[in-house]
């Protein structure tokens, strides 16, 4: 046994070993956040993602009591693999327009919002957070996994802009590191070591503060796990400082938290993992993200692969496959790449994420289906292993998300 | 959850070694082993099953090493009565939130008993993986594959030279 697939656990092992045999397909050895060794002395359990060497747990904490620990209280994840950049120039607007679905223009000023940016075919080029900052320019979050073909594409646009006499500036924020605090008691425990009232930071607004005395850090109320929380961009140099504080805080207990709890974190919370969930062959209306094509846009058809888009739209029967929530009480729990079958034994789709979800203590899954099935309350089976599992469409979240919404007017 | 509880955990997997250590030599059994200290009936394969022969009868599990690694085990997907499997044949599967794997036979035989405590509460094997957390019992029809299997002693060498080169 222990062949495990999904995601493999490194023993513990000497750095030296780690360089040699974790080299990722380039033969480049796995990049390090600046939180590394700070991860190994918390008895991080360490494996290569995205290109990055990270903690998919800690120390003899499960994934289940972080996952769970992280619903109840509050839980430090590290993200910096994540792609940090910022666009700068009075046409920075129009150059994210260039690329994404979302209505970046009408932001107001401070708010962010999940977007994609999508190719001429339609299908999606990655996912990421665009935020119309208050210190004039865009605060732009995305996947590591992606960072070799999103940098590439801001690179091209910003070229293209500046040809055209535009006014844009593309900056990596390669000094900087994002720690994701996710959980009911963020900001109970967050509140005392900032300058600013998050009280009034509501879901998607992002502020500059000092945290922990650090200046020059970023709070943005946003997450991956469906729990109210901020990520906190900030300089390299002291992120272990500001971990540690979080860590030694006496307002609720703080525990790190690893890539383990974070997917079925996620999963619960009905979030898709790029290269997992959706990707270039996938478009946004087959991913269900429908709602990130901004009415704006939609109406001028200006964004990349928005003809495509637009047909699947006006015309279903152009929709190749959608993606659905299942949920299989019983039996062992579907995973990535199974079999999605009819009852007539006809496969109609493929799972894409599944976990036995901690909170709700049943199998929970994502996956692509074809024709019909993707109605609500439609009965399938799912193929594990040998044997055929059955499951039934549900809609997603399979947990309702706590944000912290801004009071509607 | 907190400091508490990781020394309660941490407590007991102490105890947990020792009382391996006890058993195994209280099982002393058929096959002994130049290389060990004491005579352990328990052996182990490198993909971390045990079985541990009695008679012609073994039981199987899987290692503290192999439940360390899967985490909270939700399900157990164990071999049927009566079936029959030959030597490293993929025989069931245990999932846990991280990850599914495979079991593969440890031995060649026709499987006779299977751990129903395991099914209901797959968390046994985590908690008692040498013990209450058995998964299946086989009639060996080929006594002579132990002597392929590593001895706990040995094992414990395995799984350091793993670590050792990642």
């Amino acid at each position: 046994m222990i062949a495990i697939r999904r995601i493999n656990i490194v023993p513990i092992r000497s750095i030296a070993t780690c360089v040699k045999r974790c080299g990722s397909k380039t033969g480049e050895p796995e990049r390090k956040t600046a939180l590394y060794d700070f991860h190994i002395s918390q008895q991080g359990k360490m494996a290569p993602f995205a290109g990055y060497l990270m903690p998919i747990q800690y120390g003899n904490v499960s994934i289940t009591q972080s996952h769970s620990h992280t619903r109840k209280h509050v839980s430090i994840f590290d993200v910096s693999h994540m792609l940090q950049s910022e666009v700068h120039g009075k046409d920075r607007l129009e150059f994210m327009e260039s690329l994404v679905t979302g209505d970046i223009k009408g932001l107001s000023e401070g708010q962010g919002t999940l977007t994609l940016f999508t190719n001429p075919q339609g299908g999606i080029i990655d996912d990421l957070i665009v935020t119309k900052t208050l210190e004039n320019h865009l605060y732009v979050v995305s996947n590591a996994g992606c960072r070799d073909k999103d940098l590439p594409l801001m690179r091209t646009a910003e070229t293209l802009l500046k040809s055209q006499g535009k006014d844009v500036t593309l900056v990596t924020k390669d000094d900087s590191s994002l720690i994701a605090l996710q959980g009911p008691a963020m900001q109970k425990v967050l509140q005392p070591l900032v300058n600013v009232d998050l009280s009034k930071l509501y879901f998607m607004n992002s502020v500059t503060a000092t945290v922990a005395g650090v200046e020059g850090c970023r709070i943005t109320r946003c997450g991956y796990t469906g729990e109210d929380g901020v990520e906190i961009s900030m300089p390299s140099k002291r992120a272990v400082e500001i971990v540690e504080t979080l860590l030694s805080s006496k307002a609720d207990t703080v525990l790190l938290a690893g890539l383990g709890a974070r997917d079925s974190l996620r999963l619960e919370a009905g979030l898709c993992l790029y290269g997992n969930d959706m990707d270039e062959k996938t478009t946004p209306v087959e991913a269900a993200l429908g709602w990130l094509l901004a009415k704006r846009r939609k109406e001028a058809q200006d964004f990349p692969g928005a003809k495509a888009i637009m047909e699947q739209i006006q015309d279903k029967t152009k929709i190749r496959q959608r993606r659905v929530g299942f949920v299989a009480a019983s039996g062992p729990p579907p995973r990535h790449g199974m079999e999605i079958l009819a009852s007539d034994g006809s496969r109609v789709g493929t799972i894409t994420s599944g976990v036995p979800s901690p909170s709700l203590s049943k199998n929970i899954a994502m996956g692509y289906v074809q024709g019909d099935n993707h109605k609500v309350g439609t009965k399938l089976n799912i193929k594990v292993r040998n044997s055929l599992v059955s499951a039934e469409v549900v809609k997603m979240p399979f947990l309702k998300g706590k944000y912290y919404l801004a009071p509607k007017n | 959850m907190g400091w508490m509880s990781r020394a309660l955990i941490t407590l007991a997997k102490s105890h947990q070694a020792k009382y391996n250590v006890v058993s195994g030599i209280s099982q002393c059994g058929r096959f002994s082993f130049s290389t060990t200290s004491f005579n352990a009936a328990r052996l182990f394969t490198d993909k971390h099953e045990w079985v541990d022969v009695n008679g012609k009868t073994g039981t199987v599990g899987i290692s503290h090493y192999a439940q360390d690694s899967l985490g909270d085990i939700v399900y157990a997907q164990l071999p049927d009565v009566g079936s029959e499997f030959n030597l490293h044949d993929e025989c069931g599967a245990l999932e846990s939130v991280k990850a599914a794997s495979e079991l593969y036979c440890p031995v060649s035989g026709k499987v006779v008993e299977k751990n129903p405590a395991v099914e209901e509460t797959p968390g046994l094997i985590n908690q008692s993986c040498y013990e209450k957390g058995w998964l299946f019992k086989i009639d060996l029809s080929k006594p002579e594959e132990l002597d392929t299997l590593m001895d706990e002693a040995a094992y414990e060498k395995f799984l350091k030279s793993q670590s050792d080169d990642g």
